[in-house]
């Protein structure tokens, strides 16, 4: 059943890649998702909020007074299922518990801003909506369904959020979302046997990285794992290598279409990513044997072989810890994970995440902005695993095991440098639809590393079309 | 929502219609009455429902759609710049070359492999058994064949089934080498010859042993008999070295361009010494990757040859760009070449016995009985297989969609999946409804073709 569902996904998938695999094996459980958890009622007044919240233990202690909001209802809408709604319910339990409001969870379908189209057109849109890219926060502004974040929130934010995280959920200036799960999309995957076989370690930097692929190689392991029938992976490599190697200022320029992919800075990316693809022997299945790996295909051929699989590395963000869970493999034993080397002068910190927007101007909603700031929130959700904050605030030692704290860490040191993925924040029809674009090209470099000015004009040509389009 | 409607109407109308006009057309002469002395009126009112229904699910959005697709995405009218679209752009451009290719191989071809089924399981005698399981994909979705042949058509031959089949056969004629991926790890004193073999770098002296260091062997498929590696000993008579895995496992390359005891020579590894470009002397290595070479190879180079690294075959690329759609018009005729047996095998069972009697007392040999005879009796019936087929063939999706994976995708493109990724995926309903209109007009010849037959067999 997973690869029909596979196959279905290019149209929703730009809203599910930034929320993770997690999604996307549980959607498929999740359709009968009963969602909601009701309780009190009443009243209630701004002035009582003088009174600290929660209480308690100094540790564990709010790091924030909320108003009471007894009898106060708050809706939130998000697309998550399964496990990770588990976990939300909790998050909002504590909400609940603190303010004395009735929060319901509204399970959405993706991409969530049809959802919400639907909802708005019917008169309900919800209080909060949890949003998982930049583009639909925008949508969302456009659409005026979207209020910004009140001054107790945007407290929070200042104090426990890097600028760049702020940025990501601010529209012209104004601070709208409110980014409370993170994805690390720049991470390299590694089966721990093949390394220790190889006796190499983990490396830094490009040039350490391609000369531990070749040791791996030399050991009898093909390096690298790439799932090219999904193109996703191949722009997530590229955008990596561009962001260390250009500078977010370029970067930038490139996702808005202000400089042209015939600029010699994506000539210089395309070289630098083609002298991995392009090498004998480092691919697994080759160009075309890749071309035909699905994604979750190509993290389970690096953790299943024993100490022989098929590849011994594999990129991607955080959600490959998903996929190796349906292996034998253990996170943290056998699957270990290092950030993407350095190509320029710093590793890339390409994220996603998703942010919690306001639809309504409801004190619940707000209050809701503001609970989700802190890091009391995120560590709820922390403790539980599969997750990454990007709340500095939040000690580093909520998280269950060494490859999430690495994760979360190298998030967080990133600071502002951080990049929303490109091929997210361009026209659908240029970074988002197989077969075409962004996708068609760099698949077809893939093939064909050796033509990086070829691959340059087709992605100029595509993006000339696209931008001008939207 | 242009897609289903435009595409289930292609096929309604001559169903709909036919039963209208073989009945109209004899007895249309009566003005007023029928022969059962029905008023129109009553005619009319039991009509009505159909018609409603008719109107409102098939002309009403095939007059939508056609209006559609003047106007652009935004709903601004657009004149025929959809239709411009369709024609200039790549994608739609291999959709159309694709359906025609569609068009004329897998009517074709399914109709030609379900007459041979149905002629031959008339003559076996199991043949009711035999019918059933070719009949059997059927029964299966569409979209669950295309899984199933997903899986089929996956290019490792240990997960896909054809290549399996296909490495297996391929094996059993040319053998694949022992030493696969191996290749000079950095600072060796070999260097790459051309074509996948190696040579060293500078020639080699009789009574000085020569080191051959390879790296890249998988453990796995190293030889069996495979021994840690010795230094050969200096033998003045002779050209004597080692040929072995320069790894160390969890250590790297252990000491450089020397075999350790923890690594493991070359059994059986080829060895040519080559003086000139001509081969004087050539041998193979032993279990721990020591080898001589007599005096002759003094003074040459010492090469391995390709045959050494010779990759394991991994079969045919079915989901590559190029097969992907022969690969999935193959798995159309597996699912549907049973449809067409049932239908010819019933049409077959309606052959007068004498006409082939007549035609073997004649004379005629059973090729000539089948061909002569059979073939053009069974006319009709093919025309019926093939014209269905053909129109089940023009607004073929879900094999299309499921089975490429992403990388082919656009090279298998049809135009039923090229409507839905317009409607859908681009959100421009516009050109999307252009696209159905194609179709529609594509779909209208068959159509007539397949009223026009009927309408002479009703005479008949």
């Amino acid at each position: 059943m997973r690869s029909t569902l596979r196959t279905r996904t290019p149209n929703t998938r730009r809203a599910r890649r930034t929320r993770g695999a997690a999604a996307k094996i549980v959607a498929s459980a999740a359709v009968g998702a009963l969602a909601l958890g009701l309780s009190a009622c009443g009243g209630d007044d701004k002035d009582k909020d003088d009174d600290k919240a929660g209480g308690g233990g100094k540790e564990s202690a709010a790091t924030v007074q909320l108003p009471k909001l007894d009898g106060e209802k708050v809706s939130v809408a998000a697309v998550w299922g399964g496990a990770e709604r588990k976990v939300f319910l909790k998050v909002l339990d504590e909400f609940e518990k603190r303010t004395g409001a009735e929060v319901s969870f509204v399970p959405a379908q993706d991409p969530i801003i049809s959802f919400l189209e639907s909802k708005a057109a019917g008169g309900q849109p919800p209080d909060v909506a949890m949003l998982p890219q930049v583009g639909a926060i925008e949508q969302a502004v456009q659409n005026k369904w979207a209020k910004p974040v009140g001054p107790e929130a945007q407290k929070q934010l200042t104090k426990n959020y890097a600028q760049g995280w702020q940025d990501l959920g601010a529209v012209d200036g104004k601070q709208y979302g409110v980014y409370f799960k993170a994805a690390n999309k720049s991470l390299i995957w590694y089966n721990t046997e093949v390394f220790t076989n190889a006796g190499v370690k983990e490396p830094k930097t490009w040039k350490e990285f391609m000369k531990t692929a070749q040791t791996v190689y030399d050991s009898g392991v093909t390096p690298m794992s790439v799932g090219g029938a999904e193109a996703w992976t191949l722009t997530d490599w590229f955008e990596n290598i561009y962001l260390s190697q250009a500078g977010p200022e370029k970067y930038d320029q490139l996702a808005q279409h202000k400089i042209k992919w015939t600029d010699p800075s994506v000539k210089d990316a395309l070289t630098t990513l083609g002298e991995l693809f392009g090498k004998k022997g480092f691919i697994a299945g080759g160009a075309d044997g890749a071309l035909q790996t699905e994604f979750p295909a190509s993290v389970k051929q690096t953790f299943t072989g024993g100490d022989q699989p098929k590849a011994g590395m594999v990129f991607e963000g955080d959600m490959v810890s998903l996929s190796i869970a349906e292996t034998k493999a253990e996170v943290g034993k056998d699957a270990k994970v290092f950030p993407f080397p350095a190509v320029g002068d710093e590793s890339p910190a390409v994220v996603g995440g998703d942010a919690a927007v306001a639809l309504k101007n409801s004190k619940g909603a707000q209050a809701l902005l503001t609970f989700l700031a802190t890091p009391d929130a995120a560590k709820i959700w922390a403790e539980a695993g599969g997750f990454v904050s990007p709340n500095k605030a939040l000690d580093l030692k909520a998280y269950p095991n060494d490859v999430q704290r690495g994760i979360a860490d190298a998030l967080i040191k990133a600071g502002d440098d951080i990049r929303f993925d490109m091929s997210d924040q361009a026209p659908q029809s240029f970074g988002g639809t197989p077969g075409k674009g962004e996708w068609k090209a760099l698949q077809d470099f893939l093939k064909n590393p050796k033509n990086v000015a070829g691959t340059q004009q087709t992605l100029e040509d595509a993006a000339a079309k696209a931008y001008k389009k939207s | 929502m242009t897609t289903p409607d435009a595409g289930g109407t292609a096929a309604v109308p001559p169903a709909e219609s036919t039963p209208h006009t073989s009945k109209t057309g004899p007895r249309g002469a009566g003005p007023r009455r029928s022969v059962t002395g029905t008023r129109r009126a009553v005619a009319v009112l039991f009509l009505l429902p159909a018609l409603v229904l008719l109107g409102a699910l098939v002309l009403y959005p095939i007059g939508y759609s056609v209006g559609r697709s003047f106007f652009d995405k935004a709903g601004d009218f657009a004149g025929l710049d959809n239709y411009e679209t369709m024609f200039s752009d790549d994608g739609i451009r291999t959709a159309v070359k694709n359906n025609a290719i569609w068009l004329v191989a897998a009517p074709a071809l399914t109709t030609a492999l379900g007459l041979i089924f149905a002629v031959l399981t008339e003559r076996v005698r199991w043949g009711t058994a035999f019918k059933l399981i070719i009949f059997m994909p059927m029964v299966i979705s569409m979209l669950a064949a295309g899984i199933i042949f997903r899986l089929v058509y996956e290019s490792d031959p240990d997960r896909g089934v054809a290549n399996a089949l296909w490495v297996g056969v391929h094996d059993t004629f040319a053998e694949s080498s022992n030493f696969p991926r191996g290749h000079p790890g950095a600072r060796s004193p070999l260097e790459s010859a051309g074509g996948g073999a190696f040579v060293t770098k500078e020639p080699v002296r009789a009574g000085e042993p020569v080191v051959l260091p390879l790296t890249g062997v998988p453990p796995d498929q190293m030889p069996d008999d495979a021994k840690s590696a010795k230094p050969a000993a200096a033998d003045p008579g002779k050209v004597t070295g080692t040929a072995w895995q320069d790894f160390t496992r969890g250590k790297g390359r252990g000491k450089l361009n020397a075999p350790d005891a923890v690594e493991f020579g070359y059994p059986g590894i080829k060895i040519e010494a080559v003086k000139g470009g001509e081969v004087v002397a050539s041998t193979k290595a032993a279990a721990d990757g020591t080898f001589s070479l007599p005096k002759e190879a003094d003074g040459a180079q010492l090469r391995y040859p390709a045959s050494n690294f010779r990759e394991p075959y991994n079969g045919v690329d079915w989901l590559g760009p190029s097969l992907i759609t022969p690969a999935i018009i193959g798995s159309y005729i597996w699912m549907w070449a049973g449809f067409a047996m049932v239908l010819i095998a019933a049409g077959l069972a309606s052959v007068p016995r004498e006409l082939l009697e007549a035609a073997r007392v004649d004379g005629a040999n059973e090729w000539q009985v089948f061909r002569r005879v059979t073939v053009p009796l069974l006319a009709p019936v093919l025309a019926v297989v093939v014209v269905t087929l053909m129109i089940n063939v023009m607004k073929i999706f879900d094999l299309v969609f499921v089975i490429p994976p992403g990388s082919s995708k656009d090279e298998a493109n049809v135009l039923a999946v090229q409507l839905y990724n317009s409607a859908f995926g681009d959100r421009d309903a516009g050109v999307a409804s252009a696209i159905a209109v194609l179709l529609f007009l594509l779909v209208i010849p068959v159509m007539l073709f397949n009223m026009r037959r009927m309408r002479r067999e009703a005479r008949r």
